[in-house]
This record gives C-alpha cells, sequence and structure tokens, in this order.
C-alpha cells in the first residue's frame, strides 16, 4: 500500500546569551567541567533564580520571526522528576503559559518549493547538566561503574520548540530544520550547533495510508545527531512502519534511538514508568507581563529574516535557488549585498559581484567580504558604472582589486584616471584605423577567410584605447571597416 | 561593661561610644552561652571564634571612625540562614555536615549593621514544625519552663533571645514559625510582608510563604533588625523593589487616630477563661491608649489551615527534592543511582518532613492538582481578599498569637494537634501581611507551676510595617507585660 508519513519535530535550542538562564554564570561551550558553576545553578540549598532578560528578548525575537502569538502574560513552572544532572531535581520550564504560542516555519524545498509547518509553542527553560558515564566501554549507562557529571550546561537557556504534526517526508523535515536554524542564526539567538549540542532535536512519525485523516501511531525518534542523521532516520522509520504494516503487524507507539551506525531505529528499553512532572507555578518567580512596547522595542531591532529574503532573492530579483540560499546562508554577507543594492539598483549585477569576484577575493586573502576595505556604497557604485556602460567588464574587475586593496570609491578612480570608456566615434575610430594600419598582414589573412584573426584585431584596438573602448562598439566598427 | 542584658540599641550606642567593645559584649555572650546552654541547648552550632574576631575587626573599625546602627549586637542565626563557611544543617541529618558556601542577603545587611552572629540556632527540621522537637539535631528548652518547648520552627532563635545568649535572632515564618516562638518566651517576633527582606539564602521550605524576621526583646530592637534587613535584592526574584522607610525612629507613645480591628471568627472564649481575660485586657489596653476597637470579619479565616497544608507541603516537596546525596550533603549508598536517592533520602529525612513531602507530592499528582493546589490557590486569593476587606475598616488587626502558652514536650503526639498551633498566624501568611507578635500577659498553664507568656498579633495591611512597629510599641511601652516574670536561668547581669 501507498502511505504518507506524517511528522512532527522537538527541538531543544540553547540561546547563547552570555549568561545562564538565572544565575550570572558564563553561558560558554567547552570549558573545564564544573567551571562555570554557582550556587544558582548548583542547586544550592538557600539559593534563588533570577531571569535573564536577554534570554526574554530572544524568546520574543523568535515568536516575532515565526509570527508566532506573544502573550501579554507568560510565567515559568516546575517541572519535578529526578535525574542526577538536574541539580534542583525540578526544571525550571513553562507549562500552560510559554511566552510564545502558534506561530509557523515557512522553508523551501531545494526546488525552490516554500512550504508551510505550524508551530504549536516556542517555551523558555533551563538546560540540564552533562552525564558522562564510565567503566562500561561504550559510554553507555548499562554496565558502567560510575558516572560523571559536569554541570557547566546546567542552567543555561534552552528553548524548546514543538511543531505541528505538518510535514510529510524527511526531505520536509529536514528543509524544516534547516529553516528553523538559519532563521534562529539570523536574529542572533543561537549558534544552533548540533556538533556542540545547542540544537538538539526529536521526530515523532506515524504513517497513513493516502488519503486517510485520521493519524496512525507514533514512534518518536531519538538521538539524531546531524541534519544527514535526522533524514536517515525518519526515512528507515517510514520504512519499518510501512513494512510492519503490509505484513498486517501494528505499530507499537514507543521511544526509538537512531543508530548511526547500524542504520537503524532501535527500541530504546527504558525501565520508566509514565512520568507524572507534577508541574506547578514556580514559587520563586513572579508571572512575567510582556508589554505591546516591549515587543515593538524588540522588533524594531530584527534583522531580516531569511523567508524575506528568499521571497525577494528568488521571486522579486529571479535569482536561482542555490544562489538564493548561498546568500541566505551566510547573513554578514546577505546584509552586504543588501546594503550594495541600495545603491546600485541592479540585484543581478550585484550578486555577479558579490558571489563572483568578491567571493574569489574573499576567498584567497581570507578576509570576509564584510570586513574587507571594500563597503557597499563603492560596490554599488562600480555597479552603477558597469551598468551605465561607463566601464566595461574588465576595467571593472581591475577596480575591484584596487579598491580590496583599499583604493577606496571606483568613481574617483575612474574620475581620476580618465578610465571611463570611450563611446566617442571619433575617438574609437582612430584606435581602429591606428591598429589596422599597423596589422596589414593580419587584415590580409582575414580577408583571405581566416575568420579568428578577428578576435586578436578586436583585442589589439582595445589594447590601443587601453581597455576604454566599448568592446561592442569596437566590434561593429572593425566589422564595418573589414568589409565584413 | 558588658551589658548582655540591655537592648540592642542600647549596646550600639554604647559600642559606637567606644563605653565598652564588641569584644567585651561577645565574649560576656559566650560566657552566658556556656553557663545556660546545657539547659536550654538554643544553639546547633556556637560560633565563639569567629564572633571574637568579628567583634576585634569591628572595634577596630570603630576606633577608625565608623558608627553602625547595630554595633556589636550578639546575634542568632536560625539553621536555615547560609553563613559562608559554617555548617547550616536546617535541623537535619541531610545538611548535619553542610558547609554554606555563601551568605544569605539578610544575614549580610545585618552583618554591615555590625551584629555579630554567635552561634545558629535549633529550629524544627526543615521549619516544619510548631514546637523544636522536630529537630533531628538537638533539643531546644523554653527558658521561662524549661519542662516546656519554646515553640518553633524558630525555636533556637527565641531561646537564645530569651535566655541572654543573643540580643536579636533572627528567624524565618512560613505559617508563624517567628511568631509563635515569639509569644512561647515572652518576646517580639515579627515577619514583614512577603517580599519585604530577600529569601536569598534562606533554606526554602514553602517558597511563597517563607519570610525571615527578627526576634527579640523588644519593639525597638525588631524595628532596628528590620530597618537593616529590609529592601530590594536583585538575587530574590521574589523581593520587593519599593522604598523602605526606616521604622526605628517613628516609633510612638500612644494609639490616638488608629482604628484597631478585631476578628468576629477569632473567638477567644473557646481558649478557656484566663487566656480570654489576657486577650480581653489587651483589648482594654489599646483602647486606654486611644484606639478604637472596631470589629472585623475574616470570613474564610477558618480555611486557613487547610489552604496552608496544602500549598505549604506542595512547594516543599519540590524545594526538597534536591536532597538526594548526588551534589551535597548525606549520601548513602545504592546499587544505583535511584538506590542511593532513595536510601539517602530515607535516612536523612525526618518523620514529618516525609509526611509534608509525601502530601505534596499527592496534591500536585495528576488527577489530584486541581483538586487540591488550585483550590487551594484560589481559597489563598479569598483569604488575601478578606483581609483587604476587613482593613477598609481598621488600620491593624488585633489577634491572639497562639491559642495556648507553650506546652510541655511530647503533649501533642499527633500531628494535627501540632497543626492548630499556627490556626490564628497561618492566615496572615497566606495573605503575605506583616504582622508581629508582642508579649501581652501570662497565665499559668493546668499543671504547670510557673506563668507562661502569651502573645498579642498585630497585623497591618501591606508594607504597613511602620504603623505596624509604632503601635506594638506604644502597647509595649504601656503595658510593660515582658518584665512581669524571669526566667528559669539564673538572672542575666545588668
Amino acid at each position: 500500500m501507498k502511505y504518507e508519513a506524517v511528522i512532527g519535530i522537538e527541538c531543544h535550542v540553547e540561546l547563547k546569551t552570555a549568561s545562564k538562564m538565572f544565575c550570572g554564570c558564563a553561558n560558554r561551550f567547552g570549558a573545564e567541567p564544573n567551571t562555570l558553576i554557582c550556587p544558582v545553578c548548583m542547586g544550592m540549598p538557600g539559593s534563588l533564580p533570577v531571569p535573564n532578560a536577554a534570554a526574554i528578548e530572544y524568546m520574543i525575537r523568535a515568536g516575532l520571526a515565526f509570527k508566532a502569538a506573544i502573550p501579554a502574560y507568560s510565567k515559568f513552572d516546575r517541572k519535578n522528576y529526578f535525574y542526577p544532572d538536574m541539580p534542583k531535581n525540578y526544571q525550571i520550564s513553562q507549562y500552560d503559559m510559554p511566552l510564545t504560542q502558534g506561530g509557523v516555519v515557512r522553508y523551501w524545498l531545494e526546488d525552490g518549493t516554500i512550504r508551510e509547518c505550524r508551530l504549536t509553542r516556542i517555551h523558555l527553560e533551563e538546560d540540564t547538566g552533562k552525564s558522562t558515564h564510565a567503566g562500561s566501554g561504550d559510554g553507555r549507562i548499562a554496565g558502567s561503574s560510575y558516572s560523571l557529571v559536569d554541570f557547566n550546561r546546567a542552567g543555561v537557556p534552552l528553548m524548546e520548540c514543538v511543531s505541528e504534526p505538518d510535514l510529510r517526508s524527511a526531505e520536509e523535515a529536514v528543509a524544516f530544520l534547516e529553516m528553523l536554524r538559519r532563521t534562529l542564526m539570523a536574529i542572533g539567538v543561537s549558534d544552533v550547533k548540533m556538533e556542540e549540542g545547542s540544537l538538539r532535536c526529536d521526530a515523532n512519525v506515524s504513517i497513513r495510508p493516502i488519503g486517510s485523516e485520521t493519524y496512525g501511531t507514533k514512534t518518536e525518534i531519538k538521538n539524531m545527531n546531524s541534519f544527514r542523521s535526522v533524514r536517515r532516520a525518519i526515512e528507515s522509520e517510514i520504512a519499518r512502519q510501512s513494512a510492519m504494516l503490509d505484513a498486517g503487524e501494528r505499530i507499537v507507539q514507543e521511544t526509538l534511538g537512531w543508530d548511526e551506525a547500524n542504520g537503524t531505529t532501535i527500541s530504546m528499553r527504558s525501565k520508566e514508568l509514565a512520568h507524572d512532572y507534577r508541574y506547578f507555578p514556580d514559587p520563586d518567580l513572579v508571572p512575567m507581563e510582556i508589554s505591546e512596547e516591549r515587543v515593538a522595542a524588540v522588533r524594531a531591532k530584527m534583522s531580516p529574516l531569511p523567508i524575506d529574503r528568499f521571497e525577494r532573492y528568488a521571486k522579486e530579483y529571479g535569482f536561482n535557488i542555490k544562489q538564493t540560499t548561498q546568500l541566505i546562508d551566510a547573513p554578514e554577507i546577505a546584509d552586504f549585498f543588501d546594503r550594495t543594492v541600495e545603491v546600485s539598483k541592479h540585484p543581478q549585477q550585484t550578486q555577479n559581484f558579490v558571489l563572483g569576484d568578491l567571493s574569489r577575493l574573499a576567498n584567497e586573502s581570507g578576509i570576509a567580504i564584510h570586513q574587507s576595505p571594500v563597503s557597499p556604497e563603492h560596490l554599488g557604485e562600480l555597479v552603477t558604472l558597469v551598468e551605465a556602460k561607463t566601464i566595461n567588464s574588465k576595467i571593472a574587475k581591475e577596480l575591484l582589486a584596487r579598491m580590496w586593496a583599499g583604493e577606496g570609491s571606483p568613481k574617483a578612480i575612474v574620475e581620476r584616471e580618465g578610465l571611463a570608456q570611450t563611446s566617442d566615434p571619433a575617438a574609437l575610430a582612430r584606435f581602429v584605423d591606428e591598429v589596422l594600419a599597423a596589422n596589414a598582414a593580419s587584415v590580409e589573412e582575414y580577408r583571405a577567410g581566416k575568420s579568428n584573426v578577428f578576435g586578436f584585431l578586436v583585442g589589439a584596438v582595445m589594447k590601443n584605447s587601453r581597455g576604454k573602448a566599448d568592446p561592442a562598439a569596437v566590434n561593429a566598427l572593425l566589422r564595418e571597416r573589414l568589409g565584413g | 561593661m558588658a551589658t548582655i542584658a540591655k537592648s540592642a540599641a542600647e549596646i550600639a550606642r554604647a559600642v559606637n561610644a567606644r563605653e565598652c567593645s564588641a569584644r567585651e559584649i561577645i565574649d560576656a555572650t559566650l560566657s552566658r552561652i556556656e553557663a545556660v546552654e546545657p539547659q536550654v541547648g538554643a544553639y546547633l552550632s556556637v560560633l565563639g571564634r569567629q564572633a571574637r574576631e568579628s567583634a576585634d575587626a569591628l572595634d577596630a573599625r570603630i576606633a577608625a571612625g565608623e558608627r553602625f546602627p547595630l554595633a556589636g549586637v550578639p546575634l542568632a542565626v536560625k539553621d536555615n540562614l547560609a553563613l559562608e563557611g559554617t555548617v547550616t544543617t536546617c535541623g537535619s541529618k541531610m545538611l548535619e555536615r553542610w558547609v554554606a558556601p555563601y551568605t544569605a542577603t539578610a544575614v549580610r545587611s545585618m552583618l554591615a549593621a555590625g551584629a555579630i552572629p554567635v552561634g545558629k540556632a535549633n529550629m524544627d527540621e526543615f521549619a516544619m514544625g510548631s514546637s523544636c522537637e522536630n529537630s533531628a539535631l538537638g533539643v531546644t528548652r523554653n527558658p521561662y519552663d524549661l519542662q516546656r518547648v519554646p515553640g518553633g520552627s524558630s525555636g533556637g532563635s527565641a531561646a537564645s533571645v530569651a535566655a541572654y545568649e543573643a540580643t536579636i535572632a533572627l528567624g524565618s515564618d512560613t505559617g508563624g514559625s517567628i511568631r509563635e516562638p515569639a509569644a512561647f518566651c515572652n518576646l517580639v517576633g515579627f515577619k514583614p510582608t512577603y517580599g519585604r527582606i530577600s529569601r536569598y539564602g534562606l533554606i526554602a521550605f514553602a517558597s511563597s510563604l517563607d519570610q525571615i524576621g527578627p526576634l527579640t526583646r523588644s519593639v525597638e530592637d525588631a524595628a532596628l533588625a528590620y530597618d537593616a534587613m529590609a529592601g530590594f535584592d536583585p538575587m530574590d526574584a521574589t523581593s520587593v523593589d519599593r522604598t523602605v522607610e526606616a521604622t526605628a525612629g517613628t516609633l510612638r507613645e500612644d494609639l490616638r487616630g488608629l482604628r484597631i480591628g478585631v476578628v468576629k471568627q477569632f473567638d477567644t472564649h473557646k481558649l478557656g477563661a484566663e487566656i480570654d481575660d489576657v486577650y480581653d485586657r489587651a483589648l482594654h489596653d489599646l483602647e486606654a491608649l486611644g484606639a478604637e476597637i472596631v470589629e472585623v470579619e475574616l470570613p474564610t479565616a477558618d480555611y486557613g489551615l487547610a489552604t496552608y497544608y496544602l500549598i505549604a507541603p506542595a512547594e516543599c516537596s519540590s524545594n526538597l527534592a534536591r536532597f538526594d546525596g548526588v551534589r551535597y550533603g548525606l549520601r548513602v549508598d545504592g546499587v544505583d543511582v535511584a538506590e542511593m536517592n532513595e536510601r539517602t533520602r530515607a535516612a536523612g529525612f525526618g518523620p514529618e518532613v516525609k509526611r509534608r513531602i509525601l502530601i505534596g507530592t499527592y496534591a500536585l499528582s495528576s488527577g489530584y492538582y486541581d483538586a487540591y493546589y488550585v483550590r487551594a490557590q484560589k481559597a489563598r486569593t479569598l483569604v488575601a481578599r478578606d483581609f483587604a476587606k476587613a482593613f477598609e475598616r481598621c488600620d491593624l488587626i488585633a489577634a491572639p498569637a497562639t491559642s495556648s502558652p507553650a506546652f510541655r514536650f511530647k503533649s501533642k503526639s499527633d500531628p494535627y494537634s501540632m497543626y492548630l498551633m499556627d490556626y490564628y498566624t497561618i492566615p496572615m501568611s497566606l495573605a503575605g501581611l506583616p504582622a508581629l507578635s508582642v508579649p501581652c500577659g501570662w497565665v499559668t498553664p493546668e499543671g504547670g507551676e510557673r506563668p507562661m507568656p502569651l502573645g498579642l498579633q498585630l497585623t497591618a495591611p501591606l508594607f504597613a510595617e511602620r504603623p505596624l512597629l509604632a503601635a506594638a510599641h506604644a502597647y509595649e511601652r504601656a503595658t510593660k507585660h515582658a518584665a512581669k516574670h524571669g526566667t528559669q536561668l539564673p538572672e542575666a547581669a545588668r
């Protein structure tokens, strides 16, 4: 039978605030274990949490980015369960009044098709510490003789983002995650690095016969460490479920772990009973009031959103999807590009420079475009000079190299050095006639039928004009003179 | 001249004036502790060396020209308040050897004002109890009758000040834990408005109710301690960012123009003729000082106890989850983490703590949450609303602090009869109101030989600490009940 997959994503994203969620400890990855801790994030008796205002602002940014509702009131709740890397044995989280509700992630597939996946909510909580199990050989808890806990991560602000089951394939799930990642990066709230654990995601997967309105039994896949493993895990799980249904078996609702090495999902046999987290409002924290003014202030400072850029670049400017994505995924370059377009008014030509010569210069020098001496204003001037045919592309290339070297305004260089393209017919005729006179042999060859000599003559004229001649005009005039 | 029987105000004046040194005060206090502590048992630890060092350091600063509002005042600190470098036990085996790595904000404020901690005071385990009998680490006796309890949970705090082993004690009050032991030990016990004094460093029992306050031998001393501790603390999200007006200089001598409410539902007849007489006389005294007595109603007062015994245990069940043997405190090993957690908690917590953790866990459980926790929160709102309405008709409310004087050890064997001790103090806690107990008379309990003190509880609207302390001071000055009988201990040198 043909099945349709129904997929929802739950992900945790660490916010890149300077300090932790409820204390002043640095929020930093990779420090020596247990060096970024204090009485508060260690859950010492008598210590109290104080919310990090920056983390709340980041949540508002995320809410705005995904067009979510930002309720006027929100609060923190305690999620109670025992776990040795959770210092208080409860996690400060949000239960029924999250900072953002609803929203939608609009993302694009490789062919440029835009899809939507609704969000249920995004809420704010604190991360746990990190356990390392020793003595079992494979780092698993089973068979380990002792465990070590690093509390540096305990109390790091963590955003939990839950999607509706709107995704229909592994490809969509990955494209959704990529969009989430590039958006959160663009608005500056997280590094979103799966390899450092600042993005962690689980997928809920079920299948149903195509055309069916009801949902099948879902399984939850954990332990996916890259976008590639998300894709493989979901594909593998869809195949597994399809085979089971085809064989007349029932899907069991369970939590599965992705085994990257063997390319399969495996049942995580846990003795844990269904948890009763006993959520209740955290009495150490007062409810938050999020005023419209506060939201407006955050909105006013928002960076451009990737989806808005996509619609502009791909739809309005007509760039291809690869170039569009390339630009969007380098937000500083996209910023540089946008500012250049404001000056040049010629998106395509600007993009040619940015992704072409400028990117090459950046690669060769190891200096990023936005940190190079070439300013968007000067590049804009250069594009304008080219578009107005004031200079030809060869001169433009030379000018760009000189701008990269720090020579400043191309317009000033052109004026100072008289590099403007010559379209004055008398001057052009002089350049052409001088070349024809000096190359009588080549003229003869051309007339005898060796048409490839024509290119040589064009080059000679260009050289004679020190590059200032308009190549198209040179072509036309040469043909006229050569009678062909 | 070591004047440990004097008030904090007098000690500070003398030390600032260099009439005597802080070191002399502390030495005399430590001698007193040595002399009477075997009978009283107020402290879980005595900070002799640190206290002497602090006194010397303070004397040097005073010699250099600095002045402190509580210069050289011997301070008892309830053992649920963190003091860096000292064992802070909460009266529990769980934390019997836990050394606090930081100092509570309120304690820092007292240190900055020149007070000198001389010891960590005994308490009911994790502040759960009304007699100090729930301490896992020691017995504290009432200095006015050593066969009787000092009250609780701040029982060690109360006993230390009553026995002149300290001049000011810090306590914490969740449902009456400052006011009740103060009443039992002939002291002033003051619980300010919730949020006035930072809770940072107070080991939580029930976060939405816990409040730090002083136990003293006079209203003026309570006001001095309050002035030192009140104010916003960025380390406590529930602390209130609101101007605090100094109270100590504004105490008054009469009550003219003040309307004092008497709660219709708090019928003192049922407390017996002798106690009823004491409270009747207290109202007459208030009237004689110029106050107008008006009757007010708190229709939901009877639900206070039930409401409190859902909210407080619910919060404690979560607050005490951190004691698991993983990071600090007691650890009893097991085959895996879960067994280690279980064994540690089984061995570390006493029966009352376990009872409340169970009640709270139950009240928050799926399927019971709405029926218990949510309803209790609604009832709490109604209690607060009743008070707000009552305060439309009066400026302060007068009520008993307790339903009886201090009782004998082991006389309240079932938990509920112990819970009833807080009947008069819990509603104010639920509403977050400032309230204090001030000595108001003596009764000789049945079968007792010695007269025992009773406390009058005065309650004010939110943030009205200033008129509350002023009125209590006027009453105290006019009646002088506290001075009428002494303790069972040798008199402290005056």
